[in-house]
Parts: structure tokens; sequence; C-alpha cells
């Protein structure tokens, strides 16, 4: 088994006496996979990047590179490279000295640094403008230029913060793409951080999801979409439904609406849990159709339908403490329903997870 | 060297060398700013509580609060008031001129706004002395502004050592320093919001006097102050343009040291100008505060 | 903008504006004008001649006095731009107890006034030779030396302020790229810091030269005998009455001024050139007073 890349133990940042921007984590991300750490602005992502690139040290803690304790190592010693928000180009050099900075600092041969400049810059389609400045660059290329600066030192962990942030939805799209191509190819290990989580979701190998410095869960696109373990990460990915409940029985809970449900297992004997349900794990049935006996249902009344095209929203109301969402594709063998319609939304009881506050 | 795992004390340990690295590295400018800055101020205050012998040396004993109750005196009194009033009205014109001016320049396009503002940079780079000796010869009852005066059929003009000529050479002296933070402020003024307040009905003047010059104070605050100060202050402006009757605060007070040989009292004359300063500087964020 | 009464707004204010340059310009051009007028008589016009300009450069007293100001403008800018850019850095890139107290000390020579300030150093220079003489012996007197150790005072902060607004209009990302780059911090302020404040240092040290040649009162009140400065000389010669050989002086200052003016405009040329953020000396003026 390889060495971890990357492995934080027990890593706490305090700024002042106050603020504790990081919360005694610890993750270990394994050799060559694509990582990213997902969390809304605050939560401590871009923190915990700059620990493992070396622009911030932790309070306390350990963080290690295959292996290796970095402790207080500036950055120019540590074996990573990042690629910035803003990408922070060197705006009175020319592209290819830009690539190029990394290999002279680390005293690398003149002709090597020509090959290996020149090589990368061909990986990112940049091999025409290798003389021209930043500023003349569109936002796509400037992009490029930050990755291959990077690249090109052959790091051990390539970091990067939030670095689509500032393209459009379609370029965008296109480099999500072509960097999870890249880092397959490529193999290095690559930590990702992001507020966006379908980049997460379509790019990561693993993702860790963070809330207000605490690690909250670390898993596959899989894992972290259908079996989230807290209110917090069911909330932050997709849409979700919460329903609370009080268990009455092994695998049985009453909601507020007085209805009884099944429960998946792993439940406490007693006392409260909270339901999360995916909009598309919902069904609306007609009031006067059959619904199978082994799914959980509900009266409910529709109250607001959002057409998307491809999809149709229906809040519902069902007397519990807000309406359900459901989600059902619009094809013509699904029935639509109006506003104001009485139906039965139902659901299977593995398709919901057991969620902690 | 090998690293283990990173402890509070550590950290600390690690931010203090920084902060260390940061002081270290400003020290020269700390330690020669201590050395010839603070402490000759420090000096200038302890100076106004001294004595002055009977040959005009300063003794440094029997402190006394003697300069300081002279500060009272009717004579030193009109001498504040009038460079106070001087000031506030070269303060005054520059703001009335340059505003619309500013105001010009920052509606250009970005050549042309280039473009005026080196124009505008060439004189104020330019030897300050000469500059005001250039009225001097122009405000002469022989010189260039009586020649065409007397050509209109009118009078030699005798403005030159007069109060007048002091103000048209203030103005034309720290015009500069009123008109580029005044640009730097309606530069960067969003111009949206000008438009929001035409779409709300507001008219042209309205939209300036409630939108536009609001946004613009900290421009006029910064370009008052930088005006304002050196006015009050002013030496060689007066002494080039202006007359022996009226005397201004500037020359007060170097004549003390040169001529009249009363340190201590130049000392607290000094004080009291910059605590006027300090007053008038204050004021000014106030009132461009109270405007936001 | 296209009621007719905004136009109207427009041409007032252009009309103003172009009458605001006229004012500006005017004095200066007379001045040129006449330096080249052969008459005793200041401001009659007789002929043209470079009478004035050759009775300068043959006046030893001018000659000494504008060597004294070059060699003090020159030196003094030297030193407050490396201890005034050094100052910039430490305030704006570090943080430390007591940064914000001496923040106010370093800005404190730009709103005092020159008296002031005259009368600051007269002081303790006067002070200073007092205690030296009676600790050691050794008299000092005013000169040059005190002169240039004045200008390096004031001009100390001039600088820091104009480089301190460059070096906050740029990314310090750019700084944490070249250590994320391997450089060491000697290497990241040499091929990253210095080239982009570089337009900020120059224009710090332009506007401290500029300063030193205008200065008149702080170096009335250091300098000793035969350590005059070309301002001080001009000035005492027109309190005593106007002529037209000073005419001569000012318009050579003023040509001074324009080279330097030259000087930076091409600088920022070159800047632009190489791609780099335009710094014209406005822009760099405006970030300060902002």
């Amino acid at each position: 088994m390889a060495t971890p890349a990357v492995e934080l133990v027990g890593v706490t940042k305090r700024f002042g006496d106050d603020v504790v921007a990081v919360d005694t984590l610890d993750l270990t991300i394994e050799d060559g996979e694509f990582f990213s750490l997902l969390g809304p602005s605050g939560c401590g992502k871009t923190t915990t990047l700059r620990m493992i690139a070396g622009f911030e040290y932790p309070t306390e803690g350990s963080v290690r590179i295959h292996g290796v304790e970095m402790g207080l190592k500036p950055p120019n010693e540590r074996p990573v490279n990042t690629v910035f928000q803003s990408y922070a180009l060197f705006p009175h050099m020319t592209v290819f000295e830009n690539v190029a900075f990394g290999l002279e600092m680390q005293k690398v041969a003149n002709a090597d640094v020509e090959t290996r400049v020149r090589r990368v810059l061909d990986q990112v389609q940049l091999a025409q403008r290798a003389d021209a400045r930043p500023s003349q660059l569109s936002g796509g290329m400037q992009q490029r230029v930050a990755l291959a600066r990077a690249l090109v030192n052959e790091p051990e962990v390539l970091l990067l913060d939030e670095p689509l942030g500032a393209l459009d939805l379609k370029l965008r799209q296109n480099m999500q793409y072509e960097l999870k191509d890249l880092q397959t190819r490529v193999g290095i290990t690559f930590v990702y951080v992001t507020h966006d989580q379908e980049e997460a979701l379509t790019m990561s190998d693993r993702i860790g999801v963070m809330s207000a410095g605490k690690l909250l869960q670390v898993g596959d696109s899989h894992e972290i979409y259908e079996s989230p373990t807290s209110r917090f990460v069911a909330d932050f990915i997709g849409e979700i439904n919460l329903l609370e409940g009080e268990v009455t029985a092994p695998g049985a809970a009453r909601l507020a609406n007085g209805s009884e449900v099944g429960i998946p297992p792993g439940h406490p004997s007693a006392g409260r849990v909270t339901l999360a349900l995916r909009p598309e794990r919902l069904v609306l049935h007609q009031v006067a159709g059959a619904v199978p006996d082994d799914r959980n249902q509900m009266r409910a009344r529709i109250v607001r339908r959002t057409y998307y095209g491809d999809v149709y929203f229906y809040d519902v109301e069902a007397g519990l403490s807000a309406p359900l969402e459901v989600k059902e594709e619009n094809r013509p063998d699904v029935v639509t329903h109006a506003v104001g319609d009485e139906v039965i939304v139902s659901w299977s009881t593995d398709s919901a997870n057991l969620v902690s506050d | 060297m090998t690293q283990g795992p990173v402890t509070p004390e550590l950290e600390r340990a690690a931010e203090k060398a920084e902060s260390r690295r940061g002081l270290l590295i400003g020290l020269p400018a700390y330690a020669y700013l201590i050395l010839f800055f603070a402490i000759p101020l420090v000096l200038v205050f302890v100076y106004s509580f001294a004595s002055r012998s009977s040959t005009g040396l300063t003794v440094l004993e029997d402190w006394n609060l003697d300069s300081y109750r002279r500060l009272a005196d009717p004579l030193v009194i009109e001498i504040f008031v009038r460079s106070f009033l001087l000031a506030l009205i070269t303060t005054a014109i520059c703001l009335l001129v340059s505003y619309p001016f500013a105001y010009y320049i920052a509606t250009r396009g970005p050549s042309m706004r280039n473009i005026l503002l080196v124009l505008v940079m060439i004189p104020f780079w330019s030897n300050f002395l000469v500059r005001t000796y250039a009225w001097r010869v122009i405000l002469g009852s022989d010189g260039i502004a009586s020649q065409i005066s007397q050509v209109f059929g009118g009078e030699p003009v005798r403005v030159l050592f007069t109060s007048t000529a002091v103000l048209i050479g203030l103005v034309y002296g720290f015009l500069p320093f009123m008109v580029l933070p005044l640009y730097a402020a309606l530069e960067r003024l969003d111009w949206n919001l000008v438009e929001a307040a035409r779409d709300l009905y507001a008219s042209g003047w309205a939209a300036f006097r409630k939108v536009t010059f609001p946004l613009s104070m900290p421009g006029v605050v910064a370009g008052s102050i930088l005006v304002f100060i050196p006015s009050l202050g002013a030496y060689v402006t007066p002494a080039i343009l202006g007359g022996a009757r009226d005397v201004l605060l500037g020359d007060y007070i170097v004549s003390q040291f040169l001529a009249a040989r009363n340190w201590p009292f130049g000392s607290a004359l000094s004080f009291g100008v910059m605590f006027v300063m300090l007053l008038a500087t204050i004021f000014y964020f106030r009132v461009g505060a109270k405007s936001l | 903008m296209s009621d007719p009464a905004n136009r109207r707004v427009g041409r007032v204010l252009g009309i103003n504006a172009w009458l605001v340059y006229v004012f500006l310009y005017a004095p200066i051009a007379l001045l040129i004008v006449f330096s080249f007028n052969d008459n005793n008589n200041v401001s009659i016009w007789t002929e043209p001649s470079l009478r004035w300009y050759r009775e300068m450069f043959g006046n030893d007293e001018v000659m000494g006095a504008l060597r004294n100001s070059l060699l003090v403008a020159l030196v003094s800018t030297l030193v407050a731009t490396v201890i005034g850019t050094a100052l910039a850095i430490s305030l704006e890139r570090y943080r430390y107890r007591g940064r914000g107290t001496l923040d106010g000390l370093a800005y404190l020579p730009i709103i005092i006034p020159d008296v002031t300030m005259a009368v600051m150093l007269l002081i303790f220079f006067f002070q200073a030779f007092g205690i030296l003489d009676s600790l050691t012996g050794i008299r000092l007197t005013s000169g040059l030396h005190t002169i240039i150790l004045a200008h390096i005072a004031f001009n100390i902060s001039f600088v820091a302020v104009v480089v301190r607004a460059r070096i906050a209009q740029f990314d310090s990302a750019l700084e944490e790229a070249a250590a994320d780059l391997y450089a060491t911090r000697w290497q990241t302020f040499r091929r990253v810091t210095f080239p982009l404040i570089l337009p900020g240092v120059a224009g710090g040290a332009l506007l401290a030269l500029t300063l030193s040649l205008d200065d008149v009162v702080v170096t009335q009140f250091v300098s000793g005998a035969g350590s005059t400065t070309l301002p001080v000389y001009v000035f005492g010669l027109v309190r005593r009455g106007v002529t037209p050989l000073i005419n001569a002086v000012s318009v050579v200052m003023l040509a001074a001024s324009m080279i330097l003016i030259g000087i930076s405009l091409g600088l920022q040329r070159g800047a632009t050139v190489r791609g780099q953020k335009i710094a014209d000396p406005a822009s760099l003026l405006e970030d300060v007073s902002a």
C-alpha cells in the first residue's frame, strides 16, 4: 500500500483567541487520487489547503506529505505546488518565464528547463502563446498557464484553490473535464477546494465536506450523495427533504403529521430521528390509484409546481414542518399533477437516510 | 532539519520570528525618524517652556509658561486670525476652482484624462519657488499685469505686497494639491448611482448635490487638508509676494529664530500652529464623515 | 447625458478647465520669455538675448549653490528612497506590535508644515552639537551634511507613502506563488516584488528629488556658511530685489524640473511597453491622497 499523499492529524488553526478556522481535522488523502474539499465560504477548506501548502502553519497538529512531517517548513521547502484562485501569474513575465520560474528556482539546467516548459505548454495547448504576457490572455488561458506553471515542477501533490471560479459556465464545464482528464493521465494527487457541489461530485474520486472548521464526512460521490450522515451534508449537496419523527418501535417512527413510517436500521432505540429523503426518491400517486404496500405513504396536497423543462418540482403539503419537495421526470408515461390536486406521496424505507444534526 | 508536529508554542514562535523580521526591515526608517523627527519635536516642546536670556540665548532653566501666555497677546491673536482666514479663503477658492476642473477631467475618456492629468502635474513638479517668483514679476506695479491693464486704459495693478497677492500665490501654488485628490475621488465614483438618481426623477443639480458631491467627500477632505495646512504655515509665498504690514504666522515664527532670537516663544508658536492644524484636520474628517 | 442643459454644463466646465490651464501655465511661460529679454528691467521687453544666462553661468555663487543643490538632492533622494521603500514594505506586508504608532510617526513629516520642520531641526542640531561638544570636545557646525540629513528626514515618509500605494495595489498572492515555486525570500523580492513595485519606487524617488530641490525654509535653517542651495540663494536674491538674472536662474531650475518629468514619463512608457500596469505620477498621487 502506497504511503498516503497527504495526512492531516489533529490539525487545528486558531486566529487570535476566538476564531477557530479549522477544528481538529483528521484526513488522509491517498496517493494519485482526485480529492475535493467541499463546503460553503468560511468553512475552513481554503485554510486547510494553505496549511498543506505552507502559507499558514497549523496552531496544532501534523501535516505529512508522503509520510514526511512538514512542521514549520516554509512553502518553498515543500514538494507541493498551488494553483491560485486569482491565478497569481507574474504580470511582468511572459508565459514561458512564468512556467519556467519554479524550475529556475530549483536551479534546473537551462536546456532541461526549455524542454520541460515546452512539453507542459503543449499539454495545456498554449505552445503558441509562450511569449505573450498574462494580461494579453483570456481568463481560460491564464488558468491553463497557472496549471502549467505548477505541473511543470512535477510536485508530489497539486493543490487547487477554486481555480474555475472566475470562468463562465461553459468554459468551466470544459475545464472540469480537462482537469479530470489531466489528473488521470499525469497521476499526481490533486487536492481541489471548491464550494460548487456539482464540480466536486463530477470530478472527484473522494470528497471531504467541511462546515465551520470541521470535516463532516468523507466519501466518494455516491456515498456523499446517497448516504449523507449529517443534516448539513444532506442539505448542502443537492436538494433534500428532512423529516423529523419519534421512534415508536424497531424500524418504525411516527412523523409530525401522525403517519407511521418505516425507518432504516441503525437508529437509536427511542427518541427523535431525522430522515433525509432526496426529492427524486419520492413518488406522487393519484388518490384513486394503487400504491404498493411496502412503501411508506401519506396524503398531501400540491401547493406549487415548477417546470424545469426536463423535470417538474412539486412542493407538496403533508402536514409536516415544511412542504416536501418531489422531483418527477417530464416523460409521457409520468402523470403531471396540477396545483391544488390531492395526491399520495410515497417512498421506500431504504431510500431514506438517518442523519445526525 | 527534521520537523515535528506543530504545537501552539511553536506556532507562536514562528509568528514572532516573522513579526521581528518585519520590524527589522522598517528599523532604519524608525531609527532615523525617531532621531531626526520625534526627538526634535520633543525638543521644540521642551524649548517652549524655557527662558530667554538678555542676549537672546535660550536658557534651559526657569521653566515657565511665559511663551504660551504670550500666545494670548492681541498681536499674536491677530496674526493667527489673519493666517487662519487666509488659509481658509485659499482652501475655499482652491476647492471652488478645482472641483469643476477635476470633474471635467474625470469625465473625459481615458487617454484624454491621462494627458490632462500630466498637464496638471507639470506645474506641480516644477520648482515651487520659481512659480511663486513668476507672480512677483507679473504683479509688480510695472509688471505684466499692470502693462495689460494699462493697455485697456486701466490703472497699474497695485496688488503686489498685499494679502491679495499672497492669496493668488497660495492658490496658484497649492491648486494641484486640491485637484489630484478630487480627481481621484471623482474617478472612482460609481456613475451608475448618479444614473439611478436621475431615474428616480432627480434633476441634474439635485443629483449632484445629493449623490455626486457627498460621494466625492473623501477627495474634498483630503484636498482641503492638503491645502489648508501648508497655507496656514506658509512662509515662502508671503515672503515673496506679501507686504511687511500684514505679518503671517510663517514669517512670524521664522523671525523668532533668526531676527528676534526668542526660541522659546518661537517654539510655543510652532506648537500653537500645530495644535490648530490638528484641530483643523479633525474638523475636516468629521465634516467628511458626516456626509457619508 | 444628452440633455441640452447637460451640454451647456459640459461646455462651461470645458471653458473653466481651459482657463485653469492658462492660469497654471501663463506665469511659467512669461518667465521663460522674459528670461531671454535684453533689459535690466525685469518686465519690459526689449530684445531677445542670452545675456542673463551667460552671466548666470559665470557667477560663482550661483554655480556653487547649484552644485550644492544637486549634491544634496541626489544623496538625500538615494538614501531616503532605500529607507523609505524598506519602511513601506515593513508597514504593508508585516504585522508587529506598535505598528500603528510607528505608522502614525511615518505620516507626520507629510502633514507637518516646513516651517515647523525647520524649527525642529534647527533646535535639534543646535542641541546635538552642544552636547557633542561638551561630551567630546568635537565642535561640529551646520553645513551640507546637516542639510542632507534634514532632507532625508522628510523624504523618507514621502517615498514610503508612494511605495505603499503601489504595494497595496499588487496581489499578495504573487509573493505566495513565488514561494510556492521554491523561491527564497530574497529571490521573491528580487524577481517578483521589486520589479513590480519599481514604478512606485521611481515615483517616490522623483517626488523626493523634487521636494529636495524645492526646499527653502528647512534648508535655510540648517545650513551653514558657504553651504547654500540654489532655492535658498534665489530666495535671498528675490527678497533683496528682482533682477533678470533671477529670471534666468529660474528658467534653468524649471528646465531641470522638466527634464525630471520627461525622465519619469519616459520610464513609465518603458513600463507600459513591458506590459506592467501603468503607474504615472498622477495615479500614484491619487492613491496616496485617497
